[in-house]
């Protein structure tokens, strides 16, 4: 404002009206100022973590810029010349690109479908069971596998699908059969990744849906057991509906991440006689730029996969906000 | 409440034998890998693993053979060392970046929020990330690689925050008239109440540790470092089992017991464990609600 001060008119007319939006600017300023002040120590406790993001998760970010680039590791990210979207193009067109896309939207949606109903059939079912260490043994049992690596559900599948000494090839040659190489042939890889899936991680997502069922209010049961309801009709018009939300926001944050697939597990199932069936988005990210050092190409399809995960999440998110009420995160 | 009726005992029948059944389907894999480390080497000689065994057909040989090769304690070892460095360099990094972000009052808090939550919605993939750890800090053959970028999780600060917001305000309040600075509110009044929750959240972390096999292999090279998992990892498909085994058959054991014998051996601790966390793994999870 103190280029008014010059003109003496100027100035007396708008004199009042500047200064006090400069002293409300000044409080607010100041106000700000006490604030930040008073919170001094938690901006020093925020020193650390910020420090962690800026360097671990907001540089990989700057250096997807190598997308566009033609990237020397001698030149540096920064130093390497622009290339546009020459590798998304590159990536667009290859006859890789669909089968990626399609491995990995098979893997997303074969887990969802398949292990969702379970996951609920056996929600349903532990609660309901009235025998109570039983059920909390199975609850023990049902969780175990997710905190398992995938490298020990690798050593688990090898002792029961592995040609020499698998446990099922032993029942199939002891029924006259041949033994299946289950893990390298590309007609059920593809089972064995979804099968092994739904064996780790459907009694983990069952927590969800017992604690949904858990907060139903026992008068409703009461009140239907009184009028004359069975248990297969209270289970389908009060236990099911409860979930119902929770199914939905399972299922909408998943579809979120339909591009994801699992890489973990693929990875250490994988091996190249079932590459055409198996290969998901991430793990040719991986050996496209790890192995093979076509590090711009391979930030191009991480970041591809990036934008669009990003756009189908917040989708997602405004469908879960519409439809349940409720945020994804 | 209940009618005690033909019908009542006929659904208990039906949905145990459901549960039944799938108790059986989780258990089969591990039964067969027990069986298979317990079978002596002449009794797989003669006709591979048995589905059942008696207690006198029982064999730990293949168990002290990868105990006593210097391979399988060292990566136990580095196993151990990885988790902890890890989860206290998480824990250290988690607490005050969810107690800052609990303070509603604090300026900037959105954005420091959104700016976290964007890093947990938008990845750029791999190779971003590898050329920073890799080529930038130069941390090849370094477990810092392993250790620091995966520090933080994005779930267990928000879990973690919102614990913080619910413990009342007069508590922080009164300590605060008394003179106490946020750092020692944090650490004299806050996380004497939260043990429950830095348990949770520190086993989250542990367990992601102790079972971290993929940037290992991307970062280490050297396999002295290997942890427990890679090391099993290897021993499953591997060529070179004789350098992760003294591998010798006088001394008892099939290829197939020595590989079963590593899965359970890397499966124990967690096995042993986990039975007496689990409350607060589900505790935590509910917190975070569908994410997971």
């Amino acid at each position: 404002m103190s280029h008014y001060v010059g003109s003496p008119s100027l100035q007396t007319r708008t004199l009042p009206h500047s200064a006090q939006t400069q002293h409300a600017f000044a409080e607010r300023v100041l106000r700000l100022g006490r604030a930040m002040w008073k919170h001094r120590w938690l901006y020093f406790m925020l020193i650390p973590p910020m420090i962690y993001y800026l360097i671990f998760r907001y540089i990989p970010i700057y250096n997807a810029q190598i997308a566009f680039k033609e990237f020397f590791a001698l030149k540096g990210v920064e130093g390497s010349p622009w290339v546009g979207f020459q590798h998304f193009e590159t990536f667009f067109k290859s006859f890789y690109f669909n089968e990626l896309i399609i491995n990995t939207i098979v893997f997303s949606v074969a887990k969802l479908l398949l292990g969702l109903p379970i996951a609920i059939i056996l929600a349903l079912a532990i609660h309901e069971s009235r025998f109570m260490f039983f059920r909390s043994l199975v609850q023990t049992v049902t969780y175990l596998p997710h905190f398992l690596s995938c490298v020990i559900m690798l050593g688990l599948l090898l002792a029961l699908l592995s040609p020499s000494s698998g446990m099922i090839n032993e029942v199939i040659k002891a029924l006259g059969g041949q033994p299946i190489s289950f893990l390298t042939s590309p007609a059920w890889f593809r089972q064995v990744v979804i099968l092994s899936d739904i064996w780790k991680e459907t009694g983990w997502s069952t927590i969800l849906y017992l604690a949904a069922l858990l907060s139903v209010n026992p008068d409703l049961y009461e009140a239907a057991e009184v009028d004359g309801a069975s248990r297969w009709r209270r289970i389908w018009h009060i236990s099911l509906p409860s979930i119902i939300p929770v199914v939905v926001l399972v299922t909408l944050l998943r579809l979120g991440n339909i591009l994801d697939g699992g890489f973990s597990q693929i990875w250490v199932l994988y091996s190249v006689p079932v590459y055409s069936v198996g290969d998901i988005i991430d793990t040719w990210v991986y050996r496209s730029g790890v192995l093979d050092f076509q590090f711009s190409l391979a930030t191009a399809v991480g970041l591809f996969k990036g934008v669009i995960g990003l756009a189908l999440i917040l989708f997602a998110n405004k469908i879960a906000q519409r439809v349940a009420q409720q945020s994804l995160f | 409440m209940f009618r005690s009726s033909r019908e009542d005992w006929g659904f208990q029948l039906l949905i145990n034998g459901f549960l039944l059944i799938v108790l059986i389907l989780i258990l089969i894999p591990l039964w067969r890998v027990i069986m298979t480390s317990l079978t002596p080497l002449d009794v797989y000689m003669r006709g591979g693993t048995p589905a059942f065994q008696f207690p006198w057909d029982w064999s730990f040989a293949a168990y002290a053979q990868m105990l006593t090769h210097p391979t399988f304690p060292r990566a136990t070892l580095n196993s151990i060392i990885i988790t902890i460095c890890g989860t206290t360099l998480s824990l250290a990094l988690t607490v005050p970046l969810a107690y800052a972000l609990s303070s509603r009052t604090l300026p900037g808090r959105k954005i420091i929020i959104a700016l976290i939550l964007f890093t947990f919605l938008f990845h750029v993939g791999l190779i971003p990330t590898y050329l920073l750890v890799a080529k930038t800090l130069g941390w090849t053959n370094n477990i810092l690689a392993i250790i620091v970028p995966p520090a933080v999780g994005v779930t267990n600060v928000l879990v973690m925050m919102r614990f913080f917001e619910g413990i009342p305000e007069e508590i922080k309040e009164s300590a605060r008239i008394d003179g106490a600075n946020d750092l020692q509110v944090l650490w004299q009044i806050v996380l004497p109440l939260s043990k429950p929750i830095l348990l949770t959240i520190g086993l989250f972390y542990a367990v992601n540790y102790w079972n971290e096999f993929f940037t290992p292999i991307l970062y280490l090279n050297d396999q002295n470092l290997q942890p427990l998992p890679v090391l099993l990892r290897n021993i499953l498909i591997g060529q070179n089992f004789s350098e992760y085994v003294d591998y010798d058959v006088s001394r008892a054991a099939s290829i197939e017991s020595l590989k079963s014998s590593a899965v359970l051996l890397t499966m124990l601790p967690m096995v042993l464990v986990y039975p007496w966390i689990q409350r607060y793994f589900t505790k935590g999870t509910l917190l975070g609600g569908v994410k997971e």
